[in-house]
């Protein structure tokens, strides 16, 4: 069953038609449909590529934040071996919106980290919508010293909201874990890569995205606030989340041209949700890529580019 | 940005103090609602003194209140690509900019300045919650990154105040990237093995408090200081509940182990100038009068601190 998005009714319409067509054969044989079928799966091709090569910022924040998107436990199961899960930030709790192991990719040890949103109601709420709290962010420090330590690169995965904006996170120091978090990113020499594979919410997506090389899925987003909070503040009316998408300049495409990111990857025709192994499968293979171009540098070296690239960050402009 | 701004004017400033007579004589104390004479409260530095509510104070008039004899010598700081979105709301951010800039009569929401804090060199930073609610952008980063490098450069400590509503949206994502970027300036302190002291002023918030603001070595807070990474608000929309008296006030983030301590305005110069001595292992600071700077950096006459006011003639 297709979850279809707004801008998509013209779309689920066409393959809807098509689908009554071919059920209404299958009850009656002697019916010959699967020409007058073909056609509309056809149209319903040509409707679908022709939305997705022009989709706006807002309709790219909705293919962004879509359900049915992979998400961080389907990379994990699909590009990586023996993960193994570690839990916990010793302080206080275990964050379920943060997955963290060590693991193998393409053979070599790694730790892995990213944000899990879930993909029902029941691992929604497991995993508090991808919106980690201060432990999740200390967990996520930890591993990364781990990693520093035992000489494995880091790969994370960016998909959340935000940060929780909770009372008990506030208490036990949101910004404090975040800052940290984003200053162990600037202080290891392990190679760090960093996809963002749905939504990099603010703050709570910079704690994890703060690598050698960053990566944005073709429809994914990534802004310091969003475009609903950004217009309640600057237009006072969180409806014209519209203007303030457009206006934020938060997607793969403005971050590839202002430097702040360094690569994209492009999601199958329709997104991400429409054809989940090719795109895990792709951002397989960017992983890979990145990874090469920053392993033979000596962990001084890598880190002092790390930081340079992002004083550097801020240098080129859209306007 | 030429040197005429940057140097003379904030020369002329900080000898003369405050350069523009309030159109108001009379301000209403934001705590208790007592009005105050501004002459009255410019000298207790912005703090009410029937209720000690901390105002908002203004960069200039912290430093002054903050280096010795009220003298120091701006850092310069590299002025950013300006408007790099071409961003727009229902005003265009280029003219949100200059409406701040000729509100506060300051280029931008840091200033960073250097002098000696009870006899030794140290460099601060201080945000202007008045130009564009401190907002952190471009020029913010670039404002930590020159005070860290300076700071390492004459092997002397840091101090920020922050005070902030957070990332200024309208530099979209490069406001979020000055998170990684104010962090990489503090890490270029701590591999220097030089001293930084955050201090926390009345709002502090979001990606503001989420990187340079809470990294310091000692963390210090002005009393009744709102320090968050979410504001209230958002938490009791999130919540539907509603928030405990003093939530996320300095107080409170002293008792849950965010802070060190929380200091007066009137304490604060000499609480950081005996931190500065510990951590820079200096011998304790001479009682009485202390020594005249030497050589004034811009040749100003080097007055009795702290935060003398001259009128003007």
């Amino acid at each position: 069953m297709q979850n279809y998005l707004d801008f998509e009714k013209g779309l689920s319409e066409i393959e809807g038609k098509a689908q009554e067509l071919r059920s209404l054969a299958q009850r009656n044989p002697a019916m010959n449909v699967e020409r007058e079928a073909a056609a509309l799966d056809e149209k319903a091709r040509e409707l679908l590529r022709e939305i997705y090569s022009r989709l706006d910022p807002w309709q790219k924040c909705q293919v962004a934040r879509h359900p049915d998107r992979p998400h961080t436990r389907d990379y994990v199961a699909a590009l990586f071996t023996e993960f193994t899960p570690l839990a916990g930030d010793r302080c206080f709790a275990e964050d379920h919106a943060v997955t963290a192991g060590m693991a193998r990719f393409e053979d070599r040890p790694v730790v892995v980290i990213g944000h899990e949103r879930g993909h029902d109601t029941r691992s929604r709420l497991h995993h508090n919508f991808g919106m980690a709290r201060p432990e999740g962010y200390r967990k996520a420090a930890r591993l990364m010293e781990l990693a520093d330590r035992f000489g494995l690169p880091v790969i994370t995965l960016v998909d959340t909201p935000g940060a929780y904006p909770g009372k008990g996170a506030e208490e036990r120091g949101q910004a404090e874990a975040i800052a940290r978090c984003t200053e162990r990113c600037l202080s290891i020499g392990v190679p760090i890569v960093s996809v963002v594979i749905g939504e990099g919410g603010s703050g709570g997506a910079v704690a994890l995205a703060t690598a050698d090389r960053i990566a944005m899925l073709e429809h994914s987003v990534y802004s310091v606030i969003s475009p609903e909070g950004c217009a309640s503040i600057l237009w006072k009316d969180a409806e014209r989340m519209r203007e303030a998408a457009v206006a934020l300049r938060l997607t793969a495409q403005d971050l590839l041209k202002l430097g702040v990111i360094d690569r994209i990857i492009p999601e199958p025709v329709g997104g991400a949700q429409r054809n989940r192994e090719e795109t895990i499968a792709r951002v397989g293979k960017a992983i890979g890529t990145l990874l090469r171009e920053i392993e033979g540098m000596k962990p001084a070296a890598r880190l002092a580019a790390r930081r340079r690239k992002f004083l550097q960050m801020g240098a080129k402009a859209l306007a | 940005m030429n040197w005429i701004s940057n140097y003379i004017k904030p020369s002329i400033n900080s000898l003369f103090s405050r350069r523009e007579v309030p159109e108001n004589l009379w301000r209403k104390c934001d705590g208790c609602g007592t009005m105050l004479f501004h002459r009255e409260l410019a000298e207790n530095l912005n703090v009410c003194p029937s209720c000690n509510h901390h105002m908002p104070i203004a960069p200039r008039a912290r430093f002054e209140s903050l280096f010795d004899g009220g003298v120091f010598v701006p850092v310069e700081v590299p002025d950013p690509l300006p408007d790099p979105l071409g961003f727009r709301d229902q005003k265009r951010y280029s003219d949100r900019m200059r409406e701040a800039r000729r509100k506060t009569g300051e280029h931008e929401a840091m200033l960073v300045g250097e002098g000696r804090i009870g006899g030794a060199p140290a460099v601060a930073a201080a945000q202007d919650f008045a130009f564009m609610g401190g907002s952190m952008g471009m020029y913010v980063g670039n404002a930590v990154i020159a005070a860290a490098e300076r700071a390492v450069s004459r092997r002397c400590p840091l101090v920020i105040f922050s005070a902030a509503g957070g990332a200024r949206m309208q530099e979209g994502i490069l406001s979020l990237m000055q998170m990684p970027r104010t962090t990489v300036a503090i890490r270029m302190l701590r591999e220097a093995r030089l001293p930084f002291i955050s201090v926390l002023t009345n709002p502090t918030t979001g990606g503001v408090t989420a990187s340079y603001a809470m990294l310091g070595d000692v963390q210090i807070a002005e009393p009744g200081a709102l320090i968050c990474f979410a504001g209230p608000r958002v938490i009791e929309q999130t919540i539907r509940e509603k928030l405990p008296e003093g939530f996320q006030r300095a107080e409170y983030l002293l008792e849950h182990g965010m802070l060190d301590m929380v200091v007066p305005r009137r304490e604060m110069r000499d609480r950081i100038a005996t931190l500065i001595r510990l951590m820079m292992r200096q011998p304790p600071r001479s009682h009485g009068d202390l020594p005249q700077p030497e050589a004034a950096p811009d040749g100003g006459a080097a007055q009795d601190a702290p935060a003398p006011k001259a009128e003007r003639p």
